[in-house]
């Protein structure tokens, strides 16, 4: 038997993923002047695939050490910068903004859809 | 030090460091016409040190925001001004005029400025985003 989850797929993990990415995009945005830091991101097929396979333990507190699979999302990667800059810091704010806003759109795609399995759903459960 | 958790800690603490380089700069703007009778005590450009704040876990959730750990004065020379006759004139005549390059500090006022506007962007969209998120299956 299905059950809801199973009908809302892969968009509730891609959202979830996506939000995630939002966060690590806002962090390399704010730290766009810090002399060192270096750009980090996930590599998000990779992630959503993980998603969509059996999920490793999951912790529930910021002290647990997580199992040696790390849950989606949790594999950031460092940017490669086109160019680098003399500071050591890899941010690119052009590539940074791109990558957000793109985000953001594919955030909001996921969520259409969803919202569009969930009115599909409501429209069955009325029977109207 | 504020714990980070969300897109709205993480920009909020950017926005507040950029606003303290906004400061010194309009601080060194405002001084950078100043005079003094001697070198040591001329004003100095003053700059604010970005360091990263990381989250909890930061190697798997990549969270992390900016604080300014501390203010400091460049290492600059004021410039050395013949004026006799001003009051603070040191015994050769001499006055000691701050040590502000103004294009810098105007460039950089610009940056401060772009990198702040940078941050709203990213609340103004998570905030759209959160928005209809909360709305979903409306």
């Amino acid at each position: 038997m299905k059950g809801i989850a199973d009908t809302l797929g892969l968009h509730s993990d891609a959202l979830m993923l996506r939000n995630k990415r939002n966060m690590i995009l806002a962090s390399n945005i704010s730290n766009a002047a810090t002399p060192n830091f270096k750009a980090r991101d996930i590599n998000f097929e990779q992630e959503l695939a993980k998603a969509k396979g059996s999920g490793p333990m999951m912790t529930t507190h910021n002290h647990h050490i997580p199992v040696a699979l790390s849950a989606p999302g949790q594999d950031t990667l460092y940017r490669q910068p086109v160019n680098a800059s003399m500071d050591g810091n890899t941010v690119e704010l052009a590539i940074e903004q791109l990558e957000f806003s793109e985000n953001a759109m594919r955030y909001q795609t996921s969520l259409t859809f969803l919202n569009n399995k969930i009115s599909g759903l409501m429209s069955a459960i009325r029977g109207e | 030090m504020a714990e980070l958790k969300n897109i709205y800690d993480i920009a909020g603490n950017s926005m507040a460091s950029q606003l303290i380089r906004m400061n010194t700069i309009a601080s060194n703007i405002a001084n950078a016409g100043t005079m003094s009778g001697n070198p040591d005590e001329a004003y100095k450009s003053i700059k604010p040190v970005f360091e990263s704040t990381y989250a909890d876990q930061f190697e798997q959730n990549g969270i992390a925001s900016v604080r300014v750990s501390e203010v400091v004065e460049m290492d600059m020379k004021p410039s050395r001004i013949f004026m006799p006759f001003h009051p603070d004139a040191d015994g050769e005549g001499y006055v000691y005029g701050a040590a502000v390059n103004i294009e810098e500090e105007y460039v950089e006022m610009m940056e401060t400025s772009r990198q702040y506007q940078n941050n709203v962007e990213v609340i103004t969209t998570m905030r759209a985003l959160d928005m209809r998120t909360i709305n979903m299956g409306k």
